[in-house]
């Protein structure tokens, strides 16, 4: 670049500059509809994605559990995630949730919140709750107290050592037990419950923090016909006011949950990079995804 | 679920401690600070329902020992945090208050110094910097908690963050207290060395040896360990309690639940190691004596012993055990002394194999039996 072409560059950004100081109004002189008020750390969804992964890439010794991911997901969507063994299904959890640093790629919550500098506790108090693939309940508690520790409230040291439940709160807890069908086990150790019952209360739990995404890795897995058939129903009344990211191998699950709705999208994960994203009869229909899965 | 549902259950256990237990801390206290100080002092030696010095002298140790038991019960029993080094908290708070005692001497020493006689032995011309405040009670007392308290914190903090969790943090506090142990033999570094504090004659200018003094220092121990237990009682029965067995069950489940389990391990940690601490401190006017020996790995592995004997996460179980071990190491090592460590043993292995719960758990187990 010449030095005249710079001197004429600065001329008309100068001459730009009075404009917009001539006109400047309470907005600062922007044009007002490209300010939103916007509270640092609260979750920004106006540009419509709650969840948004970018070319993330990890490594174990090597080994590229997840390979260039992208994937994004709306405002109340729920969306499920299918995939052979070893795909990067859990490994995508990790590293939304903070267990995993990626080595490469970005991770938002919103559009502002950059999950990568956030520890899992942060993550957990932003508002995304995640169920394991091993249901992970406090065994020694009761089912009650489970609860109550996952009611949303202050999580610092002094709050807990003075912490009462106020009646809201305990209503808050009866409404969850008979959500989940607890009602009756409320003051049974969780250690007792059966496999089914424990996988109800972490989803209880996950409920009770009032998550604004919930990730839940197999949640029906070991669950009954008709606990499956109920934890589907469930899932179906969150979404809209939750979103939701299921990944599951049960493909009559799936059905349940993506049933009449052919918009409803289904990504298959496969050697930590997305195969195919569609609808579930157009993702049944991919020849690579029916090759990946059937080995053929 | 629009509805607002009755409550189907009782909120969870939100009293402090049942009217039993309360009679029994009440009880407690009543021994402690009245009964035990009128049969030693008021009733005539020659009475059957005379105590003994020397059976107060036991008690009175053996209750800072459980008040160790109990802090290791927080950390170990509800946090699910073996520590094989609540010696070195221990040790240190008996340190802090040996420094201040053994500047009560004064120049009653057998060098006729106003310095300790070690120092004076060693040549030292002037204190060393950490015995700066060692002419103040105040200052001691301070330091008493602050000194474990601060080192609980630090090395707390770094190995927490690091994620260190169960043998190898055990394996870590062991290697703590040993270089502890260690740091403290040497003369250098201003502790007496191998022979540590003793020979104290005074406390706040009255004299130490005196039944008066001795029966006014158990009945602050007895009132410490009763205070203690109500404390942690308190801890365990609020939220803050429930995050921490939540913490020893499901840590993973913890941190994913929003609740940071660094800041809790370390608050509980602290807590259990200035509890030692004062213990330690209560401990060194009673016994007459502080030594490295205090820190060593065996001592820190005992307090564990105390606390599985007793019963973890009971809370009065380690108390209990305490008193069982010491008293029961107290009549071996006089009637049949070589016979302590096989007794030690095989309590240790008849408790892990058939009293899981300790002392406490048996109890309770009975009780159940008979209701049933």
């Amino acid at each position: 670049m010449t030095p005249d072409l710079m001197k004429a560059g600065a001329q008309i950004r100068l001459e730009h500059e009075k404009k917009l100081a001539a006109s400047a109004g309470l907005s600062g002189g922007r044009a007002a509809s490209y300010g939103r008020v916007h509270e640092p750390g609260s979750l920004d969804l106006a540009h419509g994605a709650i969840l948004y992964l970018d070319d993330i890439t990890v490594s174990f010794d090597g080994f590229k559990a997840l390979n260039a991911l992208s994937l994004s997901i709306s405002a109340g969507e729920l969306r499920c995630i299918i995939g052979p063994n070893g795909a990067g299904k859990t490994t995508m959890m990790d590293v939304i949730t903070g267990k995993t640093r990626p080595d490469l790629g970005k991770a938002y919550f919103g559009s502002t919140i950059d999950l990568l500098r956030l520890r899992e506790n942060d993550i957990a108090s932003i508002g995304i709750g995640r169920k394991f693939q091993k249901p992970t309940v406090f065994e020694q508690l009761s089912v009650f107290e489970n609860l109550e520790l996952a009611l949303k409230a202050d999580r610092g040291v002094r709050a807990s050592m003075w912490f009462r439940l106020n009646g809201e709160q305990l209503d808050r807890i009866g409404e969850m037990l008979t959500l989940i069908h607890l009602k009756d086990s409320a003051q049974r150790t969780a250690g007792l419950l059966s496999h089914g019952q424990k996988q109800w209360l972490e989803i209880g739990m996950l409920l009770m923090q009032d998550p604004k995404l919930l990730l839940l890795d197999e949640p029906v897995a070991g669950m009954t016909d008709e606990e499956t058939e109920r934890t589907a129903e469930l899932f179906l009344s969150l979404e809209g006011n939750h979103s939701l990211v299921v990944v599951e191998h049960d493909m009559k699950f799936i059905g349940e949950l993506t049933q009449g709705k052919a918009h409803k999208k289904v990504t298959v994960l496969h050697e930590g990079s997305v195969l195919a994203e569609g609808s579930l009869a157009d993702v049944q229909a991919n020849e690579k995804v029916v090759e990946v899965y059937l080995g053929r | 679920m629009s509805a607002v549902l009755p409550l189907p259950t009782s909120p969870g256990p939100t009293r402090l401690l049942g009217v039993k237990a309360w009679t029994g801390v009440f009880a407690a206290l009543l021994a402690v600070a009245v009964l035990v100080p009128v049969l030693n002092l008021v009733v005539p030696e020659g009475s059957a329902f005379h105590l003994s010095d020397y059976a107060v002298a036991l008690v009175g140790k053996i209750m800072c020992y459980a008040i160790c038991a109990l802090a290791m019960d927080l950390i170990w029993g509800y946090t699910g945090i073996l520590s094989l080094g609540h010696g070195v908290f221990f040790a240190l708070g008996g340190y802090a208050m040996g420094m201040y005692l053994m500047r009560q001497i004064g120049t009653d020493g057998q060098y006729k110094s106003e310095m300790p006689d070690f120092m004076v032995f060693l040549n030292w011309k002037a204190f060393p910097w950490h015995w700066a405040l060692s002419d103040s009670f105040v200052a001691q007392m301070l330091l008493v908690v602050l000194v474990p308290g601060l080192l609980a914190f630090v090395f707390g903090f770094f190995a927490f963050r690091s994620r260190i969790k169960g043998v190898y943090f055990s394996i870590i506090t062991q290697a703590l207290t040993f270089a502890a142990m260690l740091l403290f033999f040497r003369n250098e570094t201003g502790f007496g060395g191998n022979n540590g504090f003793t020979d104290f004659k005074r406390i706040l200018g009255t004299p130490i040896a005196t039944s008066g003094m001795r029966m006014l220092l158990f009945v602050i121990t007895g009132c410490t360990l009763i205070g203690f237990f109500v404390f942690a009682r308190w801890l365990v029965n609020s939220k803050f309690g429930r995050v921490l067995q939540a913490i020893r069950d499901a840590e993973s489940r913890v941190m994913f639940t929003g609740y940071d389990p660094l800041r809790y391990k370390l608050t509980i940690w602290v807590i259990s190691a200035v509890m030692c601490g004062i213990a330690g401190a209560l401990y060194v006017p009673q016994v007459g004596i502080i030594n490295p020996g205090e820190m060593s790995p065996a001592a820190s592995i005992e307090i564990a012993i105390w606390a599985a004997v007793g019963g973890r996460g009971t809370l009065i179980g380690p108390i209990v055990g305490a008193f069982f071990v010491n008293g029961a190491k107290s009549w071996f090592t006089q009637v049949v002394p070589e016979f302590w460590l096989y007794f030690l043993g095989a309590l240790f292995i008849a408790v892990t194999l058939f009293l899981p719960n300790g002392i406490i758990g048996l109890l309770r187990r009975g009780k159940k039996e008979k209701a049933a």
